[in-house]
C-alpha cells in the first residue's frame, strides 16, 4: 500500500481533508475521494480539458496537478457554480443556447468560460475561441458553446 | 399527418429534460459510478502488432495482495462463428469474443491479453507489469492495398473470401468481396464526352467521443449480473456479454448510464465482457475505465479506404457512367462498412450505368466500429471530388451538375431501392439560394460545395407511456440519450396528448424496465424510437376516452380527443364537460385501474436524408496551414422536432468531417505501432480551428412518421471531406486526393503543382 499524505484545502468554499497516495492526481481526489465527479476524466494529459476546475482563481487541468498540492488551495469545481437552487446565467444560457449534446465536456467548458468571463467581461469571439481551444468538444462543433459565452457574457454585463 | 401550423410543441426549442443535470456536474456517467466493496480492473495490452501467444503466466500477478481476480481468454468460451446485425452493419459474435480477449494470438497494438481487478487502480497497474505473457512476433501488414497482396502475412488462416465465385480455395486477407451494378459501364464510358480518373484515399479516423469507455459490473452468487455502462445500447450490451460470458440473457439487466458520446463506436463491447468475468470470478463490483490511449489503440475506429474512381459526363452534365473499386480497412477481424460505402457512393445522383466493387480487408489494426454514417464519407469524399473535377472540366457550376442528375422521388438507387419522396433538389435549391453560395468568395480564399446522403435506418423498439395520478406522464424508451432524444420524444408524446412539454417526463429505462430496444444508431431513435413513443401515447388516449365514455355511459365512438381532452361528439356534443388528461387520471381507480400505453414496433420507412455543405477556406503557402473560414450545412431534416438539436447535429458532424478532412489520421511505424494514441497527436479540431458553422433545414417530411421525421444525425459528416478539397482546389489550384490534408502533405502538393 503506497504511504497517504493528509491533505487540507478548500472546495468550492467548504473545507476539506483527505488522505491521497503521491500519485494521485488532483482529479482522482475529486472524483474518488471527494466524490466530486463533475469533473471528468476524457484523457489524463491535459489535452481535453474535461477535468478543468480554478486553483486559487487560475484556471487548470485537474488531472495535472497532483492532490498533494492542494494543500492549503481554495479550489472550484463545477459542483460550486450554481447558487443554491438557481443556475448561474452561464450555466442556463447553455441550456437554452443548447451547447451541450452528450454534456462530458460541458463541466470542464463551463469552468474554464466562467473564468475567462471573470478576466474579461466582453470577449469576442476570437478571445472566446482561444480561451476555450484547450476544451475539446466531440458533438457540437463548438458554434452553439461560443454563442452561449458570449450570450452570457452580454447578460451578465447588463 | 398533423397540419403544420397546428403545432404546438413539435418544432420549439425547449429546454431538454435531462440539462439541469449536465450544467451542474451531477449527470452520472458510468465513470462516475460506485459501489461498496469496488474494484478497480485494468487490462493488459498487446505491444505487437501482430505475434502468437506463447504462453500467459499471471501467477506473480495473482499472489500480489489486493489483487482479487485475473483473467484471459481461458476464462471466456470459445464461441463458435454466428453474425448477429450491430448497428448499420453485421458482427461475428466469435470474433466479439476474440476481439475482447485475445485468444492465441494478438492481431494489433492494444489487443487485450489479460485482465486483473485490485482494490485499487495502483495495485491493478502493478499486477500488469507481474503478468508475463510469451509472444513469438509474427509479419504484420497495417497498408490495406498490402494486406491484399498475394504474399501478405495471413491474419487468419481460414479466411477465405467470400463473394467471389468460384470460391477460392487459398485464405487471404481479404474478407468478402461486394459487387453493386446497374446498366453497362462501358457503353456509359464510350457516350462520355468528359472521364475523370482517379484513386482517392483516406486515414483511419477515431470517433473520437471525449468519454472513454466506462463499464461497471456487479455479479452475485446467484448468477444475476448488473452492468452499468457507457453505449449506444444496453440490450446490445446485454446480448454480447452473455454471448462471450456464456450467460442466459435474463442473468443480466444492464442500466445505461449517460453516455459522453459515441457517434457509432459505443455500439459494440470491449471492457465490458472483462468486467463482467473480472465481478464473477472475484464475487466483487468490478469497474473498469479504459484511458484515453487505450481508447485510441483498442476501440474504434473506422476504415482507412482507398477507392479508384471514374467518372463519364456528356457536355451538358449529364452523368453516364461511374466505376469504382473500393478497399476498406477492416482492421483485425472481417467487417469494414464496404456495403453502405459503396451504396452511398453514387446515391445522390440518376446514372445509367454504374458498377461498385468493394472488398473488405482485415489488417493488424484495432477491429473498426462504425462510425455516423459508415462507410458513406469515404466514397463521398471520391466521387464528389470527382465530380467536382468533372464540373470543372465541363466549365459547369457545381450546383448545376448536381441539380441536372438530382435524384428524386420514383429514382432508383444502385443497390435497388426506389426512393419514395425525398428533398435533394430541395436541398441543392436551398444551398443555391443560401447566402453563403450567393455571396463574392473572399479574395484569397477558395470555395467548395459538396453533397452526401444516408439512406437512415428504422428498426425494433419499445416505449411506455405512464399517466400518472395527477395526470403527468412519465415515457420510457430504451435508447441511450445522445444529443437530445429524450427531448424529441417528449415533445413528440406532449403533441400527441395534447398536454404542455413540461408535464412529459421521458427516462431511458434498463434492459430490465422497458422492452427491447436496437442500438442508438442508423440516426434511428427520433424516428423509430419516437414513433413507439408515439404509438404508446395513442394507447393512452385510447384508454382515456374509453373511461370518458364509461363516465359519460356513452359509446367509446362518440368520443374524441382533442387539445389534451376527451370531449363527447356527434348527437352527445355539448352534452358533457370534456375531461383532461388530469381528470381521467384522477378518476382512474374507480373506472379501470391504472392507464399505462405501450408502443412496439419494428419501424419501416426510415427517409432517405440528403444535405450539402458549402466550405471557404484559406491555405497559408508557407506552412500548408488549412483554416476553413466560413461553413454551411444545408440538409432535408423531414421536420425537425427540436431545432436547436437538429442544428446541433448538423455542426457537429461538419466539425467530425472538417478534422476528417485536415488534421486526424492514424500514424503507424514500422513495427505496426501506433505512434499517436493521444489527444495531442491525434488532432480533432478545437474551437480555435472552425468558424460557426451555418445551418439551413429543409423540412420534406417523411411521410412514413406521424410528425414526418427524417434521421438526421449521420448525412453531416458525409460531405465535408470533399467541401474542402473542392475548395482547396479553388483556393490552390491542386486536387488534394489523400485524407488528411495536413500542413505537411499540403505543402508538398504546393511545391508539387
Ligand atoms: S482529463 Fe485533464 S485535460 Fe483531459
Ligand atoms: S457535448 Fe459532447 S463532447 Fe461536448
Amino acid at each position: 500500500m503506497a504511504k497517504k499524505y493528509h491533505v487540507s484545502a478548500t472546495v468550492n468554499g467548504d473545507p476539506v481533508e483527505f488522505l491521497c497516495s503521491g500519485q494521485e492526481t488532483m482529479l482522482d481526489v475529486l472524483r474518488d475521494r471527494l466524490e466530486l465527479t463533475g469533473a471528468k476524466e476524457g484523457c489524463g494529459s491535459g489535452d481535453c480539458g474535461a477535468c478543468s476546475v480554478t486553483v486559487d482563481g487560475r484556471l487548470i487541468c485537474s488531472c495535472l496537478m497532483l492532490g498533494v498540492e492542494a494543500e492549503g488551495t481554495s479550489i472550484e469545481t463545477v459542483e460550486g457554480m450554481a447558487d443554491g437552487d438557481q443556475l448561474t446565467p452561464l450555466q442556463r444560457i447553455f441550456l437554452e443556447e443548447e451547447a451541450l449534446q452528450c454534456g462530458i465536456c460541458t463541466p470542464g467548458v463551463l469552468v474554464a468560460a466562467k473564468a475567462l468571463l471573470a478576466k474579461n467581461p466582453d470577449p469576442d469571439e476570437t478571445t472566446i475561441r482561444y480561451w476555450l481551444a484547450g476544451n475539446l468538444c466531440r458533438c457540437t462543433g463548438y458554434d452553439k458553446i461560443v454563442r452561449a459565452v458570449q450570450k452570457a457574457a452580454a447578460e451578465m454585463r447588463a | 399527418m398533423p397540419n403544420e401550423s397546428s403545432f404546438k410543441w413539435v418544432g420549439t426549442r425547449q429546454i431538454r429534460p435531462d440539462g439541469p443535470d449536465k450544467v451542474t456536474g451531477r449527470a452520472k456517467y458510468a465513470a462516475d459510478y460506485t459501489m461498496p466493496g469496488m474494484l478497480i480492473g485494468r487490462i493488459l495490452r498487446s505491444p505487437h502488432a501482430h505475434a502468437r501467444i506463447k504462453s500467459i503466466d499471471t501467477s506473480k500477478a495473482e499472489a500480489l495482495a489486493g489483487v482479487k481476480a485475473v483473467v484471459t481468454s481461458a476464462d471466456f468460451p470459445e464461441l463458435a462463428s454466428e453474425m448477429s446485425p450491430n448497428s448499420e452493419m453485421v458482427i461475428d459474435f466469435s470474433d466479439v469474443s476474440n476481439n475482447v480477449m485475445a485468444r492465441k494470438k494478438v492481431m494489433y497494438d492494444g489487443h487485450a491479453v489479460a485482465a486483473v481487478a485490485a482494490t485499487d487502480a495502483e495495485i491493478a497497474e502493478e499486477a500488469l507489469s507481474l503478468i508475463d505473457v510469451v509472444y513469438e512476433v509474427l509479419p504484420h501488414v497495417i497498408d490495406v492495398e498490402e494486406a491484399m497482396a498475394e504474399d501478405a502475412p495471413l491474419l487468419h488462416d481460414g479466411m477465405i473470401t467470400e463473394g467471389i465465385t468460384p470460391t477460392p480455395t487459398k485464405p487471404s486477407n481479404i474478407a468478402k468481396r461486394v459487387e453493386f451494378r446497374s446498366g453497362d459501364v462501358d457503353k456509359g464510358f464510350a457516350e462520355a464526352d468528359v472521364i475523370v480518373e482517379r484513386t482517392y484515399k483516406t486515414a483511419a479516423v477515431h470517433q473520437g467521443y471525449i468519454e472513454p469507455h466506462a463499464v461497471l459490473a456487479s455479479a452475485a452468487e446467484d448468477g444475476q449480473v448488473q452492468v452499468w455502462v457507457s453505449t449506444q445500447g444496453q440490450f446490445m450490451v446485454r446480448a454480447f456479454c452473455a454471448k462471450v460470458c456464456g450467460l442466459a440473457i435474463s442473468q443480466l439487466r444492464v442500466t445505461p448510464a449517460e453516455i459522453g458520446g459515441g457517434f457509432g463506436g459505443k455500439t459494440v463491447v470491449y471492457g465490458e465482457p472483462v468486467a463482467v468475468q473480472l465481478s464473477r470470478k472475484s464475487g466483487k463490483p468490478v469497474r473498469v475505465v479504459m484511458s484515453r490511449e487505450e481508447v485510441l489503440r483498442a476501440s474504434g475506429p473506422t476504415s482507412g479506404g482507398v477507392v479508384e474512381t471514374k467518372v463519364g459526363a456528356k457536355k451538358d452534365g449529364t452523368l453516364v457512367a461511374v466505376d469504382a473499386v473500393l478497399k476498406y480497412q477492416a482492421g483485425a477481424y472481417a467487417g469494414s462498412p464496404i456495403g453502405p460505402g459503396c451504396m452511398c457512393m453514387t446515391a445522390p445522383y440518376e446514372i445509367e450505368n454504374v458498377q461498385l466493387i468493394g472488398y473488405d480487408v482485415v489488417s493488424n489494426r484495432p477491429k473498426v466500429a462504425a462510425y455516423r454514417a459508415p462507410g458513406a464519407p469515404i466514397s463521398a469524399y471520391a466521387f464528389e471530388s470527382a465530380l467536382d473535377e468533372v464540373a470543372r472540366e465541363l466549365n459547369m457550376d457545381p450546383i448545376a451538375i448536381r441539380q441536372k442528375n438530382a435524384v428524386k422521388e420514383g429514382s432508383k438507387t444502385v443497390y435497388g431501392v426506389t426512393f419514395p419522396r425525398i428533398g435533394f433538389e430541395e436541398v441543392l435549391e436551398a444551398a443555391k439560394n443560401s447566402d453563403h453560395f450567393k455571396s463574392p468568395v473572399p479574395e484569397g480564399e477558395g470555395r467548395g460545395l459538396a453533397c452526401g446522403f444516408w439512406f437512415n435506418i428504422g428498426g425494433e423498439s419499445s416505449a411506455a407511456c405512464h399517466l400518472n395520478e395527477d395526470g403527468t406522464v412519465t415515457v420510457i424508451s430504451g435508447n441511450p440519450d445522445i444529443g437530445g432524444s429524450r427531448a424529441s420524444i417528449a415533445l413528440m408524446v406532449a403533441e400527441t396528448l395534447g398536454i404542455d412539454y413540461n408535464k412529459v417526463r421521458p427516462i431511458v429505462a434498463d434492459t430490465s424496465s422497458i422492452g427491447y430496444n436496437f442500438v442508438t444508431g442508423g440516426s434511428r431513435v427520433t424516428f423509430a424510437t419516437g414513433m413507439a413513443a408515439i404509438n404508446a401515447a395513442e394507447d393512452v388516449i385510447g384508454q382515456a376516452r374509453e373511461r370518458a365514455a364509461k363516465i359519460w355511459e356513452i359509446d367509446v365512438d362518440a368520443v374524441t380527443w382533442e387539445d389534451g381532452e376527451a370531449r363527447p361528439a356527434g348527437s352527445n356534443a355539448g352534452d358533457h364537460d370534456p375531461m383532461s388528461l388530469a381528470d381521467i387520471a384522477k378518476m382512474a381507480p374507480k373506472t379501470g385501474g391504472p392507464i399505462n400505453g405501450h408502443g412496439s414496433i419494428n419501424a419501416q420507412g426510415a427517409g432517405a436524408g440528403f444535405g450539402c455543405h458549402i466550405c471557404d477556406l484559406k491555405v497559408d503557402e508557407g506552412t500548408g496551414h488549412v483554416t476553413v473560414t466560413r461553413y454551411t450545412s444545408i440538409q432535408d431534416v423531414g421536420r425537425a422536432i427540436h431545432p436547436g438539436y437538429v442544428d446541433g447535429q448538423l455542426q457537429g458532424g461538419a466539425a467530425q468531417g472538417i478534422g476528417w478532412a485536415i488534421n486526424e489520421e492514424y500514424v503507424y511505424n514500422d513495427d505496426g505501432l501506433l505512434q499517436n494514441a493521444g489527444f495531442l497527436d491525434y488532432r480533432i479540431p478545437v474551437a480555435s480551428d472552425l468558424p460557426m458553422i451555418d445551418t439551413v433545414l429543409v423540412e420534406v417530411p417523411n411521410d412514413r412518421h406521424p410528425y414526418g421525421v427524417r434521421g438526421v444525425g449521420e448525412v453531416p459528416i458525409v460531405p465535408p471531406m470533399a467541401a474542402v478539397a473542392n475548395a482547396m482546389e479553388s483556393a490552390t489550384g491542386v486536387r488534394m486526393t489523400s485524407l488528411p490534408m495536413s500542413p505537411p502533405k499540403v505543402l508538398k502538393a504546393l511545391e508539387g503543382s
